[in-house]
C-alpha cells in the first residue's frame, strides 16, 4: 500500500542521522545478498559452471572412447548416469556438453548485448538518419519470425558443410543476430528519455563533446539495465541453442551440447527405454536457466526497481 | 457537545530495514460533534498516519502495528472486525485525500465511482444512486452535473476532482469527515473554494471534520480546535484563537513565526533550524530539543508530558513543567 | 488518427516487402531444393522439372514472380504435397488455432487469477511459491518438457495418447470424434499452458502490485467497498488495461502454430507442416509460412497499439 511505503520513506528520508558513506554499488550488493532466492540462484549457476568446467578433470571417462561392450547401460556405480549408444559415460558427456552450452550462452549474450547497446545507444543519442537506419533494420529483424530464421541459418550451415568445430561459433553469431534488435530497442528508449533529463541538459549547457556525453554521462546510467538484460539474456540464449541443437540445426555431434544430447529422444527406442540419455541434459538446461533467471530477477530488483515488470 | 471520536494513546509503527518506525507515538485527541479539529505539523510528523489509522486503512498490511484505542461513538474501531469496519468506512467516517488527480480511478467514470458507496452502504438501486450522484455533484458546486457523471477523471481539473471527492465522501452523510491535506495539491484560489465548500457542507450537515494540514492558513480559516504534532507526538493543542494568540510550545511558536505575514517584511523569512529527527533513533527526550532555542538539560533525557498551560490549552514542554514545579 | 493509421500502414507494407525479399533470398541461398533431394529422378528429368517450376531462373526474377502471384492471393504450389499452399494452410491452420486458442484461454485465466491473488498476498508463502513456479515455467525448454510429459504421462502411465490428433486409422464422427480430439489435445494444451503461464502471471502480478499501491485503491477502500470489489472492479481493470496490448502480440501464436510443440506432439498443425516441409526444402510452403507469421506479427503489433488507444480513456480522446 502506497501510504505505508510513503510514510516509511518519509520517515527514513527525514532522518537527520548521517547516511552510511557507501557507494551505490556496494549498497546494491548488500541488498542483493539479502535476497535469498537470488543468492541461491547465483550459487546454483556457479555450481553448474564449476561442475561442468572442473568436473571432467575428475572423470575417468573423458577420452570418450567408444566401447561397444558398454552400450546403453543404465545408471550404475561406475557410470552414475549410465552410458550412451557408443558406450560413453553420460555424466561426463553432460558436463562436457555443459561447457559448450554455457559458453555459447555466455558468448552470444556478450555479443548481442554489445551490439544492442551500441546500436541502441547510438540510435537514441544521434537520432535522425542514424536512428532511422538502425531501427528500421531492427524492425525488419523483429518482423521475421525468429525460429524459422534460425532454422534457415542452421540449414545453410549444414549445406555449406561448415566443420562441426566452427559451428559452435556461428551458432553464437546467429543467436546474437536474432537477439540484438529487442535489446537495441530497449536501450534506445532509455536513451531517449535520459537525453531529456536535467543532468543531461546540464551537460549540454557545459558544452561537453558528443563522445564524452555518450560514454561518460549516458551509457554509465544504462549500466544497471544492461547488466540485468545481459543476465536474463544468457538464459534465453541457452534455451535457443538447445532448441536448435535438438533439431540438428545448431551445434552438431560429436561436439556435445545439452540440446543435441536430448536428440536421443528423437529415437523411439532411446526415448522409451533409455531415458538416462536425454533426461539429465534436459534437467541441466532447466536447472541452469531457472537459476540464471532467479538471479537476474534479484539483480533487477536491486539495480533497477523501476523496470520491474 | 458530545464526543464523537476519541483517540487514546494511539501508537502506529512499521517495521523498516533498520528497526521499527514509530510513526505515531502515543497520540490522544478528541473530536466533538460538529467540531472541526486540525492536526498540524511538518511532513513526516505522523499526522497522516493518525488519520489512516482511524480509517483502518493499515489493517491487514504487512507489519503495521497499531495499539491504543480509537473510540468512535463508544465503538473501538481497532477492535472491529474487517467486516464491521468496512460498514463504518465511507458510511459513518469518510475520507478525502491530498491528490485528487490520483485518488480517483482513471478507468471508471465519475458517476460510477460516486454511486459505489451509495450502492454499498445505503443499498440504493442503480437508478436511485445515479439520481443521487447528480444531486451530490450539484451540492458541491459543480455545474452541468448531468455531463460530469459521464466524465472520466482525466477530463476534469484538480479542483473539480477534489469536489467530486468531497461529494463522494459526504454521499452517505457521514458523522466524521477526515480530510488529509485536501488543498495542498491545488492552486491558491481553488484552495479557498474547496475550504468554503467544506465549511458550507459542514454547516448544512452538522458533521465533524478532522483536517490534516501543514498549512497554518488553512487552520486559521477553518479550525475550531488545533492539535500540533511533532515526530509522532502531540506537542500542543488548544482552541484555535488561543493557540494562535498565545502559542506555548517553542515548536508551535516557530511554526507561527515561519508563516509570512503581509505588510511585515523582514530581512529573511524565519525558519525553524535543523531537521525533523530520525524516527528510528529516538531515546526518551524532548524530540524537539536540538532545534529548540530554549533547550535545557532536562529536555535531553526526559520526555515532557502534555500538561495544562492555559484555558483549554495544553503543551508538552519542560518550560511549563519547570514553571509549575517552582510555583 | 487517420493520418497516423495511414503512415503506419505504409510503413508496415514496406517492412513486409523488405522482409519478404530477405526471407526469399535466404531460402534461395540454401543449396538444394525439393527436386535435388529426390534420388529417384534422372538428371535430365531433374532439369526438366526445374524448368517447369522455374527453379533455374535468377533469384530476383523468381522473387518478382512470387510477389506478383502473392499479391493476387496465390502463394504458389507445394511441390511435396502437390496442393496449392493456401489450400494446405486452410487444412492445417485450424488445427493449430484449436490448440493455441484453448491453451491461450487457460493461460490467461490462470495467469490473471494467480497474478491477482499473489499480488494481493504479496510476500506470503503463496506468493513465494507462485514466484518460484513462475520462474520454473519460464525456464523450461519447451521441447524437453513436452518429451518428458509424453514419456511419463503417455508412455509410462498410458493416461493420454502420446501424439497426433486422432488415433491412427480412426474414423470416428460426431461426439466420438470430439472426445477423441479432446483426448489427444489435452497433453499438448497442458504443455503450452505451462510454457505460457509463467511470464503472463508475472506480468499480471507486477501490474497488480503497481495498481494496488495507487491512491485510487486507497480511496476505494476508504469508501468501505468489499475487498473483492476493490481488487476486481478497481484494481484488476487497471491492471488488465496494459495487458490489452498483449492480445495483439498473441496473434502470431494463435494462427501461426507452434513449431516445437506441434512437432513433438505430432499435431497436424501448420507448425508441424512447416517442420516437415523444411527438410524437404519445399520452398513455396516455407516461404508462405514465414510470410504468414511476419504478416501476423506486423498486424498484431498494430492491433496492440489500436486496442490500447481504444481501451484507455486517458488516451481515447487524443
Amino acid at each position: 500500500m502506497e501510504n505505508v511505503d510513503s510514510v516509511k520513506a518519509k520517515a527514513i528520508r527525514t532522518g537527520s542521522r548521517p547516511r552510511r558513506r557507501s557507494s551505490l554499488w556496494s549498497q546494491a550488493l548488500q541488498q542483493l545478498l539479502k535476497n535469498k532466492l537470488a543468492v541461491s540462484g547465483l550459487a546454483v549457476v556457479m555450481l553448474v559452471a564449476i561442475v561442468c568446467f572442473a568436473g571432467p578433470l575428475f572423470s575417468p571417462y573423458t577420452d570418450n572412447k567408444i566401447n561397444m561392450a558398454l552400450m546403453n547401460k543404465p545408471p550404475s556405480m561406475q557410470h552414475w548416469l549410465g552410458t550412451d549408444k557408443l558406450g560413453r559415460d553420460v555424466l561426463t558427456r553432460v558436463m562436457q556438453a555443459g561447457r559448450i552450452s554455457l559458453t555459447v550462452g555466455l558468448a552470444s549474450m556478450v555479443l548481442s548485448v554489445f551490439l544492442g547497446t551500441l546500436l541502441g545507444a547510438v540510435a537514441g543519442y544521434y537520432r535522425g538518419i542514424v536512428d532511422q537506419v538502425i531501427m528500421r533494420v531492427a524492425d525488419l529483424l523483429l518482423t521475421i519470425p525468429g525460429l524459422p530464421l534460425l532454422f534457415i541459418c542452421g540449414a545453410l550451415l549444414s549445406d555449406w558443410k561448415v566443420p562441426t568445430d566452427y559451428r559452435m561459433y556461428i551458432v553464437m553469431l546467429m543467436l546474437s543476430l536474432v537477439n540484438w534488435p529487442g535489446l537495441a530497442r530497449m536501450i534506445r528508449g532509455q536513451m531517449l528519455s535520459l537525453r531529456e533529463r536535467e543532468f543531461m541538459q546540464a551537460a549540454v549547457v557545459l558544452g561537453l563533446r558528443d563522445r564524452r556525453k555518450l560514454f561518460y554521462h549516458l551509457i554509465p546510467n544504462l549500466i544497471p539495465l544492461i547488466i540485468v538484460m545481459a543476465t536474463l539474456n544468457i538464459g534465453g540464449a541457452i534455451l535457443s541453442e538447445s532448441v536448435l541443437s535438438f533439431f540438428g540445426l545448431g551445434v552438431m555431434p560429436p561436439t556435445p551440447t545439452w540440446g543435441n544430447m536430448i536428440d536421443a529422444a528423437n529415437n523411439m527406442i532411446d526415448f522409451q527405454e533409455h531415458p538416462w540419455l536425454w533426461i539429465p541434459p534436459g534437467v541441466s538446461i532447466f536447472a541452469t536457466v531457472i537459476a540464471i533467471n532467479v538471479f537476474g530477477d534479484g539483480l533487477r530488483d536491486v539495480l533497477d526497481p523501476k523496470m520491474k515488470r | 457537545m458530545s464526543i464523537l471520536l476519541k483517540i487514546d494513546r494511539l501508537v502506529t509503527q512499521f517495521p523498516a530495514e533498520e528497526g521499527v518506525i514509530k510513526a505515531v507515538d502515543g497520540v490522544s485527541l478528541r473530536v466533538l460533534q460538529g467540531e472541526t479539529v486540525c492536526i498540524v505539523g511538518e511532513s513526516g510528523c505522523g499526522k497522516s498516519v493518525t488519520a489512516l489509522s482511524v480509517m483502518g486503512l493499515f489493517q491487514g498490511i504487512a507489519g503495521a502495528d497499531i495499539r491504543g484505542s480509537i473510540l468512535f461513538e463508544d465503538r473501538d474501531l481497532l477492535a472491529l472486525s474487517r467486516h464491521e469496519l468496512r460498514a463504518v468506512r465511507g458510511n459513518e467516517i469518510a475520507m478525502i485525500f491530498q491528490e485528487p488527480m490520483s485518488s480517483l480511478n482513471p478507468v471508471l467514470t465519475i458517476g460510477e465511482q460516486l454511486m459505489e458507496p451509495l450502492l454499498e452502504h445505503l443499498k440504493l438501486s442503480k437508478k436511485e444512486a445515479r439520481k443521487k450522484a447528480v444531486e451530490l455533484i450539484e451540492q458541491v458546486g459543480i455545474s452541468r452535473p448531468e455531463q460530469i457523471v459521464k466524465c472520466y477523471p482525466h477530463e476534469l481539473s484538480g479542483g473539480m476532482l477534489q469536489r467530486v471527492m468531497i461529494a463522494m465522501a459526504i454521499s452517505c452523510r457521514p458523522k466524521l469527515l477526515i480530510a488529509d491535506e485536501p488543498t495542498t495539491a491545488l492552486d491558491v484560489t481553488i484552495q479557498a473554494q474547496i475550504l468554503d465548500t467544506l465549511r458550507r457542507i459542514k454547516e448544512e450537515s452538522g458533521m465533524s471534520i478532522l483536517l490534516i494540514t501543514h498549512d497554518l492558513g488553512v487552520v486559521a480559516e477553518i479550525a475550531d480546535y488545533v492539535v500540533v504534532m511533532y515526530a509522532g507526538k502531540v506537542v500542543e493543542e488548544g482552541e484555535v484563537t488561543r493557540l494562535f494568540e498565545a502559542p506555548k510550545h517553542p515548536y508551535t511558536r516557530g511554526l507561527l513565526r515561519s508563516k509570512p505575514v503581509l505588510g511585515q517584511r523582514e530581512e529573511s523569512l524565519y525558519s525553524i533550524p535543523g531537521q525533523v529527527p530520525d524516527l528510528l533513533a529516538l531515546s526518551p527526550s524532548c524530540y524537539f530539543y536540538d532545534r529548540c532555542e530554549h533547550g535545557m538539560e532536562i529536555c535531553r533525557h526526559r520526555e515532557p508530558a502534555l500538561g495544562e498551560v492555559g484555558e483549554r490549552q495544553r503543551a508538552a514542554c519542560w518550560l511549563y513543567e519547570e514553571a509549575k514545579a517552582h510555583a | 488518427m487517420s493520418v497516423y493509421l495511414g503512415k503506419r500502414l505504409i510503413y508496415m507494407t514496406l517492412i513486409l516487402l523488405a522482409a519478404s525479399l530477405l526471407i526469399f533470398s535466404l531460402y534461395a541461398l540454401t543449396p538444394g531444393d525439393f527436386i535435388s533431394g529426390n534420388i529417384k529422378l534422372t538428371p535430365e528429368r531433374k532439369a526438366e522439372l526445374r524448368e517447369i517450376y522455374g527453379l533455374n531462373k535468377p533469384v530476383l526474377e523468381r522473387y518478382a514472380l512470387w510477389m506478383k502471384n502473392a499479391l493476387h492471393g496465390d502463394l504458389g504450389y507445394s511441390l511435396a504435397q502437390q496442393k496449392p499452399v493456401l489450400t494446405l494452410f486452410n487444412e492445417y491452420l485450424w488445427n493449430s488455432f484449436l490448440l493455441a486458442a484453448v491453451s491461450t484461454f487457460f493461460t490467461w485465466v490462470i495467469a490473471v487469477m494467480i497474478g491477482v491473488i499473489s499480488a494481493y498476498k504479496q510476500y506470503s508463502w503463496f506468493d513465494t511459491l507462485v514466484l518460484v513456479a513462475v520462474f520454473a515455467a519460464m525456464s523450461l525448454p519447451s521441447f524437453f518438457i513436452g518429451l518428458f510429459l509424453i514419456k511419463i504421462v503417455a508412455v509410462d502411465l498410458k493416461w493420454l495418447p502420446p501424439g497426433g490428433m486422432l488415433t491412427t486409422g480412426s474414423n470416428a464422427t460426431g461426439w466420438a470424434y470430439f472426445t477423441e480430439v479432446i483426448h489427444h489435445m489435452t497433453l499438448p494444451v497442458i504443455v503450452m499452458t505451462i510454457l505460457g503461464v509463467g511470464s503472463l502471471t508475472r506480468y499480471f502480478r507486477s501490474n497488480m502490485i503497481d495498481v494496488i499501491k495507487q491512491d485510487y485503491i486507497r480511496t476505494a477502500r476508504a469508501k468501505g467497498l468489499k475487498e473483492g470489489k476493490v481488487l476486481f472492479s478497481h484494481a484488476l481493470r487497471n491492471a488488465l488495461l496494459p495487458a490489452i496490448t498483449l492480445v495483439g502480440f498473441e496473434l502470431p501464436a494463435l494462427f501461426g502454430g507452434s513449431l516445437i510443440i506441434e512437432k513433438i506432439f505430432n499435431w497436424p498443425g501448420i507448425g508441424q507442416l512447416y517442420m516437415s516441409s523444411f527438410s524437404l526444402r519445399d520452398y513455396p510452403l516455407l516461404m508462405g509460412f514465414t510470410m504468414l507469421i511476419a504478416v501476423l506479427t506486423v498486424i498484431g503489433t498494430l492491433l496492440s497499439d489500436l486496442l490500447y488507444r481504444l481501451a484507455d480513456p486517458r488516451v481515447r480522446l487524443h
